[in-house]
């Protein structure tokens, strides 16, 4: 850069981009990203929250009820066992971080056709989301599913877990945990490959093994792997919507709805079309992301600040 | 304005009388039927329609119900057919208030709709127009398993303590008395609106869905309590929240129930499912209080004129056509309905005679309970009953949730 300079530097007058180069062409590079990112993403969050405090059915006139919506949703039993489900699943999914890292510890050895093990492990990360919903919504049925086949085996009569309030969120959290004990596994593979061996040495040298090993050695270098598979499955969960829509549709009577999905149901579903109400609950939503995202990204920036 | 509308739509139509190949253009029909039967019955009306004018070039796009049901409010302000299949009732009434419906109260009192189509009159009106044209309804009843009852001696019940003895007797015998599936709900508000139809007629049906009375009413108490009749002994089918009504077929063709409150549009599936004509029947649900007025449920399907819509003068045609005695009678026998047009004839299938002795006889027909309640209102109300049926003793706290709803929706 510094040569160029040099040789421009027998012309008059440099150009003010020319000037400004190395600040400025970032930005150009980053501006169509930027772009599309205010107009799909940080846009439709300040119109979904302007849009929560109309009553609106989406093709009418929206009328200005200022802070009903959320008065409303102060008072709404259908509000709370959705708030309280996302716990449930925010709590329950993070099983998936230590049972993907057991898959991973457990398959991170050298064997005779390994690879073809990994990707089958990995196989219901890749299939829909909604085959897996259907997939067991079979196998939860009473009738012919193979949980009514295993009860009645030992002639009790089957529960029918995707119709009982207190067993259906369980049910369907179990599902969706398949798919991403898969996602957290492939994570942990990843992080194991860059384990180093030398340290495993001095360990071993040491007398760490077992669990001492696994604790003090192996694991504080799997800290990134660990800090993107409970990012990921914090966001899993809380966007947890395909499952229900398959399994249940927030059925019976609500008691399996989530946040997400009760959004999607009063704003866009065959009975909602209510737009204002939809969106209170999406804000909500959002603020709840908003308090993981935010500490998650102080927690980088502290790692990143401190050298790690 | 509106008078002025009607006045270019006549200039329109007259000239058109005279220029009709060089006005007629495309016809976009949008329709939310592909099921076999229906589509044949759509597809064989169209073919009759381009055959009396050959110079309309109909366009037809099926779609799935469901995925209808989303994308209508997309096409109608966005890029409107001519005609697009929909529900009378509250179903059109965003769509009508929002004006993304043509008025055809004029296409009604030309054509004389007013005799003819009498019977659904009253839910196709909204402000005191009427919004579209129906061409098929169905009735509602109990389709039971005859070979079952012949068995085991039961009479089709003709009052409520009959059906509770017939009930008994079937439960004395282990075979459920009832199957339904009320994972989507809509199910089970077939069952409460016969029971309080039967416990308090049409009048306080109506009232109901129109957040006149409220859901801890007495009355409507009286309807749940003839409900937890049927909930307490067991006579409805276990799991039924995790089946959809084609799923508590099952148990129906292989002898563990014997009931099924439903609609006739369920007899195909019946069949399908390995029963024959002679293993079903029909009855209509029985009386509960006595003295009062027998109605019924039929739900009725329509067409509608999209206000966007480019070619609405042919358009007008269509609905003027399928409201036709001879149309209705042809597209009907197909999907196996009845006609609503008072001249048309009715096929001589043994569930649509029964059936249309059920509704012709009605003091009044309601459509639906999803249909005639506002959405939110039957969303909710819907889910109160999947609840009441599997929990209850949570009566109180369910009707207390609907009524602080309905305070809301109905303001």
């Amino acid at each position: 850069m510094a040569v160029a300079d040099a040789s421009l530097s027998t012309r008059p007058e440099k150009s003010w981009y020319q000037k400004n180069k190395l600040a400025v062409t970032p930005w150009i590079f980053l501006a169509p990203a930027i772009l599309f990112f205010v107009v799909y993403v940080i846009a439709p969050i300040f119109q979904s929250i302007w849009i929560s405090f109309f009553e609106w059915d989406g093709l009418g006139d929206a009328e200005w009820v200022g802070m009903r919506n959320y008065v409303e949703l102060m008072d709404d039993d259908r509000f709370y066992t959705s708030l309280k489900n996302n716990v449930l699943w925010l709590v329950l999914f993070m099983l998936a971080v230590p049972a993907g890292l057991a898959v991973a510890l457990f398959l991170n050895q050298t064997v005779m056709g390994m690879r073809v093990y990994k990707s089958l492990f990995f196989f219901p990360f890749v299939i829909s989301q909604v085959v897996v919903g259907l997939i067991f919504t079979w196998f939860y049925n009473p009738n012919f599913g193979i949980v009514g086949e295993i009860w009645s085996f030992f002639g009790a009569s089957p529960p029918a877990i995707l119709a009982d309030e207190d067993l259906v969120t369980y049910g369907i959290i179990f599902a969706g945990l398949w798919p991403q004990i898969a996602y957290c596994m492939i994570l942990y593979l990843t992080g194991l490959n860059n384990v180093a061996a030398d340290q495993i040495e001095a360990g071993r040298l040491d007398g760490a093994k077992g669990w001492s090993m696994l604790w003090y050695v192996v694991l504080p270098q799997l800290k990134p792997a660990t800090f993107i598979a409970i990012v990921v499955t914090v966001i899993g969960a809380l966007r947890s919507f395909d499952m229900i829509a398959i399994m249940t549709q927030g059925g019976p009577y609500g008691s399996s709805n989530v946040l997400a999905y009760y959004m999607y149901e009063t704003a866009l579903s065959e009975y909602g079309y209510r737009m204002g109400y939809g969106s209170a609950i999406a804000t909500v939503l959002f603020l709840i992301m908003l308090v993981y995202i935010s500490f998650f990204l102080w927690r980088m920036y502290q790692d990143e600040r401190g050298g790690r | 304005m509106f008078q002025r509308t009607r006045a270019a739509l006549a200039a329109l139509a007259a000239t058109s009388l005279l220029a009709t190949t060089a006005l007629a253009g495309d016809l976009v029909i949008n329709f939310d039927d592909p099921n076999p039967g229906p589509k044949q019955g759509f597809e064989d009306a169209v073919a009759k329609f381009k055959e009396e004018n050959p110079d309309i070039n109909v366009i037809v796009n099926i779609n799935d119900r469901e995925a209808h049901k989303t994308a209508i409010r997309n096409f109608l302000s966005a890029d409107a057919p001519d005609i697009t299949s929909w529900y009378p009732g509250n179903r059109m009434a965003p769509f009508v208030d929002a004006g993304l419906f043509e008025d055809v109260s004029d296409l009604w009192e030309e054509e004389g709709f007013g005799e003819t189509l009498a019977a659904i009159k009253p839910t196709m009106t909204r402000d005191g127009k009427q919004w579209g044209v129906p061409y098929t309804y169905y009735q509602w009843g109990i389709y039971y398993r005859k070979d079952i009852f012949d068995d085991l001696g039961i009479e089709e019940p003709k009052t409520w303590d009959e059906l509770l003895a017939a009930s008994a007797t079937l439960k004395e015998n282990d075979i459920t008395p009832f199957t339904i599936g009320t994972k989507f709900l809509w199910t089970a508000a077939g069952v409460f609106d016969y029971l309080n139809l039967r416990t308090n007629g049409y009048d306080v049906h109506n009232a109901l869905t129109a957040g006149e009375i409220k859901y801890t009413d007495p009355r409507i108490r009286a309807t749940f309590e003839k409900w937890q009749q049927l909930i307490e002994p067991g006579y409805f089918i276990e799991n039924h929240a995790t089946m959809s009504w084609q799923d508590a077929i099952a148990p129906f063709a292989n002898g563990e129930a014997a009931m099924y409150v439903m609609g006739n549009f369920s007899v195909d599936a019946y069949k399908n499912a390995g029963l024959t004509e002679d293993q079903i029947d029909f009855f209509q649900f029985p009386e509960i209080t006595p003295g009062v007025p027998r109605a019924e449920e039929a739900p009725a399907d329509a067409f509608f004129i999209p206000s966007g819509a480019k070619n609405k003068e042919d358009a007008r045609k269509f609905l003027a056509f399928i409201a036709r005695p001879d149309v209705q009678s042809e597209w009907n026998k197909t999907i196996g309905q009845l006609p609503i047009n008072s001249e048309a004839s009715v096929s001589d299938d043994k569930f649509i005679q029964e059936g249309f002795a059920t509704v012709s006889t009605a003091s009044g027909l309601a459509q639906f309970y999803d249909r005639d309640a506002p959405a939110e209102m039957a969303k909710a109300g819907m889910e109160g009953f999947q609840e009441f049926m599997i929990k209850p003793e949570r009566l109180d706290r369910i009707l207390e949730r609907l009524d602080k709803i309905q305070e809301r929706v109905y303001k």
